[in-house]
């Protein structure tokens, strides 16, 4: 009896690991401000007025998320379009130092991002791009490509060589036989890249707090993490948690949606 | 030809700052009196006055003091990190119903964004806050000292151990039943069984995870800074340092962090694939024209 309920013993254990913090955080969300250091599990009375509060005010919440998304989707696009080109020639092409290439940009990606920052920053200032979405995707590129590109290489290997084959036997052109057999047959790879891209590119907080200084250029993890209260000094808490929800559960939604995928995705690098 | 955008971006982003930085660090800002005694204006070459500055100057203790916090959080974080992931590993991997839903939770602390969970973690961790009631103590965590960096040990572990615990994870599925069976007819036991099966067999796997998580937490900024807040000695990382020199427009000495902060994390990189042979960019490395058989069984399968 015992050794049948201890796996699920495990499995509540780590549920509950996992969520409870996040569930403290929709419940704080829901709570009347009055009730905001009342530490009940479940909420007095439900209430939506710290959602009220993050859109509303000059917390300009609803423009820090437009610019998040703008950032973020700009990021994913020119990561995919630049990284399918490049984990193509890597996977398929053969030539000299490609290993190499490959390892360069692999380590690129362990670098420390404020050693990045600092002449950037000085560079942007210069050309006056501060408080510029480009500003903030460029970094985001830096930081993106090296993941994606490894990840697309190996979606790319594990297509089979000889569909191309095939395609050039019958008349195609390398290009085409790139477009119309590789592309849509890597679409599942592709999209796994997309929202790993997306969700690095969201949750970026160093380079868009460093980049910008206006409020309306912020993007939503900068923004909250500088909302302030009524009274000044006191921190949001309940507008903040509100606030931190509404960034959170598209994503936790489109992470559950496409799990299988993004742990495929998480796993392909790390596994052999 | 194919590759000439990505290294373009990457030369540009990342080659040309790290170059770059490292000029910037040997440049001071500010006034001083020329030879002449005139009063110029700008920039001024000082060598490695910046460093010298950093390692023995007034500001030496500063420095120390980021490093040693730099470096006890890496140590720690990835430590407890490593047990909980294997850990979680090892429960997920039982064959019982609701894995899947297990396996969903443990992606919830990985998606929400790292300054988030700061904030959360910055709530639970308020003086009248839900970290003290459940404790039935009154710790000032986010104050200073000690708490303070449980605090960020805490959240950190907590946000990133289900990443260790999914490759971990797929590592683990890759084994093939008839290993232990074998091994339990030969009378091994369940610890046995694991220290000499599971370990040496997930190791790839494991080592990979640790080195991507080490690298990640020796560049640590937003938590720290979110849940307790830049410039407080307590939790002052070298990235936190850096920026803070940064945004007081004190760019060389910003850059002059920065690249020791690049030098100790190239360091450690180094000797661990050195030491430990973690074989990162192996799974890509294969010769393009392998059998199909083999290579299909590598990826997408193992994580279903």
């Amino acid at each position: 009896m015992t050794r049948r309920a201890l796996p699920y013993l495990g499995f509540t254990v780590v549920a509950l690991y996992c969520l409870a913090p996040f569930y403290w955080m929709v419940v704080s969300a829901f709570r009347r401000p009055q009730d905001q250091f009342d530490n009940a599990p479940v909420p007095l009375q439900w209430s939506m007025e710290n959602f009220n509060a993050v859109f509303s005010g000059d917390n300009g919440f609803g423009r820090a998320l437009l610019n998040s998304i703008v950032v973020a989707g700009v990021t994913t696009v020119l990561t995919l379009v630049i990284g399918t080109f490049t984990a193509y020639a890597l996977a398929r092409l053969d030539f000299r130092f490609k290993n190499a290439v490959l390892g360069i940009i692999v380590a690129t990606s362990m670098f420390p991002g404020i050693s990045q920052l600092v002449p950037l920053l000085k560079l942007f200032t210069e050309i006056t791009w501060i408080n510029t979405y480009q500003a903030m995707v460029l970094p985001s590129l830096g930081f993106a490509l090296p993941l994606s590109v490894w990840l697309l290489t190996t979606f790319f290997r594990q297509l089979p060589f000889e569909l191309e084959q095939a395609a050039m036997v019958d008349g195609c052109t390398r290009g085409q036989a790139f477009r119309k057999i590789i592309v849509p047959l890597a679409a599942p790879g592709v999209f796994t890249t997309a929202i790993l891209t997306f969700i690095a590119a969201w949750n970026e907080f160093l380079i868009a707090l460093s980049m910008v200084n206006k409020k309306e250029m912020q993007t939503a993890t900068v923004a909250i993490s500088k909302f302030t209260g009524v009274s000044g000094f006191d921190q949001p808490f309940g507008t903040q948690m509100a606030a931190g929800v509404v960034v959170t559960v598209p994503l936790i939604v489109v992470v559950l949606v496409f799990q299988r995928r993004i742990v495929a995705g998480l796993t392909a690098g790390g596994v052999k | 030809m194919l590759l000439s955008p990505t290294l373009l971006v990457l030369g540009l982003v990342i080659g040309y700052p790290v170059l770059a930085g490292f000029r910037e660090s040997l440049f001071t800002k500010g006034q001083g009196l020329d030879a002449d005694g005139f009063v110029v204006e700008g920039e001024r070459f000082v060598g490695l006055d910046n460093y010298t500055a950093i390692f023995s100057g007034e500001r030496a203790d500063a420095f120390w003091n980021a490093f040693s916090n730099t470096t006890l959080f890496t140590v720690t974080t990835v430590l407890l990190e490593t047990v909980l992931g294997v850990g979680m590993a090892l429960i997920m991997n039982q064959a019982f119903r609701g894995r899947a839903l297990v396996r969903a939770s443990i992606l919830v602390p990985w998606a929400i964004p790292t300054a988030i969970s700061g904030l959360l973690w910055r709530w639970i961790f308020q003086a009248d806050g839900a970290a003290n009631a459940l404790l039935r103590q009154q710790i000032l965590w986010t104050a200073d000292g000690f708490p303070a960096r449980l605090a960020v040990i805490i959240a950190e572990v907590w946000k990133t151990s289900p990443f260790i615990g999914l490759l971990v994870l797929a590592g683990l599925q890759m084994i093939p039943r008839e290993v232990h069976e074998a091994a339990q007819v030969d009378g091994a036991g369940p610890v046995q069984r694991f220290c000499r099966i599971t370990l040496p067999l997930v190791r790839p796997a494991l080592l990979v995870a640790v080195l991507f998580r080490m690298l990640d937490v020796l560049r640590m900024f937003d938590l720290p800074a979110v849940l307790i807040g830049v410039n407080q000695r307590s939790v002052e990382t070298l990235t936190m340092i850096s920026w803070f020199e940064a945004s007081n427009l004190r760019y060389g000495s910003a850059a002059a962090y920065a690249t020791v902060l690049f030098v100790y994390i190239a360091l450690i990189a180094y000797l661990f694939v050195k030491l430990l042979g973690a074989d990162i960019i192996g799974a890509a490395r294969q010769r393009t024209r392998r059998p199909r058989a083999v290579r299909g069984k590598r990826t997408g399968k193992a994580a279903a």
